[in-house]
């Protein structure tokens, strides 16, 4: 079989110009519906996931880190924006590429690097690493690392809202290469079926590992997939933090008031490898570069500056904020214990038996 | 004490812990409204509503997950497979969520959920619907495998199961289910997980059997009885974690072992049960351990050749006294 390849896209610089303003003219009419303090705390989450997954960059390649990182790097945007439309009783699972939606839910930095060190003192207690950070207190139930995987557990603790009668909702992220999976098509069958408050989120970052979109999924057009199951649906524009809210907040007032479900589509792009060992052969730096020029936290600071919500110097004190909290999460992490060799053998039961015991 | 068959111990053990507990709810294809392919779940819908028991699509990776993530957010689901041949489409969801999230999340989620049905040969179903799993489950650290051989050991095994807090693999035999004995009426008997019993007692040859064995290897017991050779039954019950003490000890007692088995040879339960025993009692044996396994063959249909590759009286029977040195 020959190999299929897409031609990559040409660069225009006039036209990217033209659609950074118009992606930017959208951002702007948003605005108004959050108050200022608001949207910063949304720029403020966007960068700390920006310089937290810069610093895991380094931390890996100086050889801290061990086995696979998946960095959220451009797809910021996507899970700041979806999170901040739900509550904190609110469940969030995710694949392996969650240190930003952990960051996002409210994990501490530190628990998080310490987690990818393999500490003791990491959300997991060291025992999960970069693709298992869970938080049971903070609604954060976890990255799971076979593609697809969390999608019919999180099709389960919507049931389990359900059952119990609460009004929590689940919010539950995956690739677009985890909607090949018959996992995907079993939950959402099942959602729609039974009327599970469950959100699916699909970022769409265009390629699984090395695979495009194009050379590996016959219908593309992955929000229409909803069709099959009767399931309402948006494709949104990942690159836009207020455009994700907002989506997440219409699919979150539906599940929350009629337990239904919905599947969004968000348009993203991952700036870097698939994870940190892809030297990233099979798309082209312009086509890279295009994407940074949509770069989320970007567009989004210069609409807080050009509409005055905020100003250079604010901006410049809340990455030097965040760069000292990512600087403690390292210290943090790099002076923990590891985990007691002890701790081998438990968390294997939450009962365990002794064979024999009567 | 009444009498009754698996199949009703099984109903009597689900009813009971669906009335104990708001939290247990029952899914799986046709359990509700067809009151279950084996009718283990009889009654249950019209008892306890569709809330609690509920018929899932054809979709077995999506209900096992979904169970697993209701366990996450605090029920206690009964997740049945029709037979546990189509449990192998949900294993991604067995083996990768349920048995480590538990260690993977640093202690934070257990997931107290029960994945129950029947597993072995049934009569004449051929390739595809005739395995005996438990070697598979019972190999992962994280999962209890729980295979009970009367009704009283279903009952209550089957209830201690649904007790506890982490995932229990249950296998039941469909050949079996309707298989009487007497179970105690009390509606809080329980048989605690890990703990194997000695069927019967004996003296010259320990036969370790589970599941459909059992029944084999107590037949197999009296013909010996009369041809003077003791046998002691012990059935594990639980595959995870396996009471290897009590067989030890049986073997100590006798220093002979046949391991009698449904399931294929190669990395099977017996298997493990032969290392242990060697690595344990090897000076107290007197003659090789020997298994008798089902056939290391893809179940055929045909009614001969079915007979052929599943272990029946006469192959016990002649394991035993292969080991006693009698032939």
């Amino acid at each position: 079989m020959s190999k299929q390849t897409v031609a990559p896209p040409e660069v225009d610089p006039q036209l990217l110009k033209k659609e950074r303003d118009q992606a930017k003219e959208r951002q702007k009419d948003r605005l108004s519906g959050l108050e200022n303090d608001q949207l910063i705390e949304l720029y403020r989450q966007m960068l700390l996931i920006r310089r937290f997954e810069e610093k895991s960059a380094e931390a890996y390649v100086a050889g801290k880190i061990g086995g696979f990182c998946h960095l959220y790097i451009g797809q910021e945007a996507v899970g700041v924006g979806a999170i901040s439309a739900i509550r904190k009783d609110d469940y969030v699972l995710a694949s392996y590429r969650e240190h930003g939606l952990a960051l996002a839910k409210g994990m501490s930095a530190r628990s998080i690097m310490a987690e990818l060190f393999g500490k003791a003192t990491g959300c997991s207690k060291g025992k999960g690493g970069s693709m298992h950070m869970f938080d049971k207190s903070l609604g954060f139930f976890g990255g799971h690392a076979i593609v697809g995987g969390q999608i019919p557990l999180a099709s389960g603790t919507a049931f389990a809202t359900k059952y119990l009668g609460t009004d929590q909702v689940t919010l539950c992220f995956f690739g677009e290469a985890a909607v090949n999976q018959g996992a995907f098509h079993e939950s959402l069958n099942m959602a729609q079926l039974w009327k599970l408050p469950c959100i699916y989120i699909c970022e769409n970052n265009q390629y699984g590992m090395g695979t495009s979109l194009a050379r590996a999924m016959s219908l593309r057009d992955i929000a229409q997939k909803s069709c099959a199951y009767e399931m309402a649906s948006e494709f949104v524009d990942g690159m836009d933090v207020l455009a994700v809210r907002e989506a997440t907040m219409r699919a979150v007032e539906r599940a929350r008031k009629d337990y239904l479900p919905t599947l969004l589509e968000i348009r993203t792009y991952r700036f870097m490898g698939h994870s940190m060992s892809d030297p990233g052969n099979y798309r082209t730096r312009a086509e890279i570069e295009k994407y940074q020029e949509r770069d989320p936290i970007k567009l989004f600071s210069a609409s807080l500056l050009e509409q005055k919500i905020v100003d250079q110097k604010t901006l410049d004190e809340i990455d030097r904020k965040i760069h000292e909290e990512v600087d403690d999460s390292m210290r943090f992490a790099d002076e923990s214990p590891l985990p007691d060799p002890q701790e081998l053998y438990t968390d294997v039961y939450a009962t365990p038996i002794e064979p024999g015991r009567k | 004490m009444a009498t009754i068959t698996i199949r009703e111990a099984l109903n009597q053990a689900l009813r009971e812990e669906l009335a104990r507990d708001e939290k247990v709810f029952l899914m799986g294809e046709e359990v509700a409204q067809y009151d279950g392919a084996y009718k283990v779940t009889k009654g249950l819908l019209h008892e306890f509503g569709s809330k609690r028991v509920i018929d899932t699509p054809i979709t077995e990776l999506g209900f096992a997950g979904l169970g697993v993530g209701a366990a996450m957010a605090g029920l206690r689901p009964i997740v049945e497979f029709m037979t546990f041949n189509f449990s192998i489409l949900a294993t991604d969801q067995i083996i990768n969520s349920a048995a480590k999230m538990l260690y993977m999340s640093g202690g934070q989620f257990n997931i107290p959920i029960v994945f129950r049905g029947p597993g072995g040969s049934a009569f004449q179903v051929s390739s595809q619907h005739s395995q005996a799993l438990e070697s598979w489950y019972a190999y992962f650290p994280g999962l209890k495998v729980v295979m009970p051989s009367t009704p009283a050991d279903a009952k209550g095994l089957l209830k201690s199961a649904i007790r506890d807090d982490d995932p229990v693999v249950f296998i039941e035999q469909e050949r079996m289910y309707g298989n009487k004995g007497e179970v105690p009426d009390d509606p809080d008997f329980t048989i605690p997980l890990g703990v194997a019993d000695v069927k019967r007692e004996g003296k010259d040859v320990t036969i370790v059997a589970r599941s459909l064995t059992v029944p084999l290897a107590l037949k197999a017991a009296e013909q010996l009885e009369q041809q003077g050779v003791s046998c002691e039954v012990i059935d594990p019950r639980t595959i995870r974690p396996l009471d290897i003490d009590t067989i030890i000890a049986s073997v100590k007692k006798t220093n002979r072992v046949v391991i009698a088995e449904e399931s294929h040879p190669i990395c099977g339960v017996g298997a493990e049960i032969s290392a242990e025993i060697m690595e344990r009692a090897f000076d107290y044996l007197d003659a090789p351990v020997k298994r008798v396994s089902g056939a290391d063959v893809p179940m055929p249909y045909a009614k001969n050749l079915e007979n052929l590759a599943i272990p029946d009286v006469n192959r016990i029977v002649a394991a035993v006294r292969e080991v006693a040195y009698l032939d």
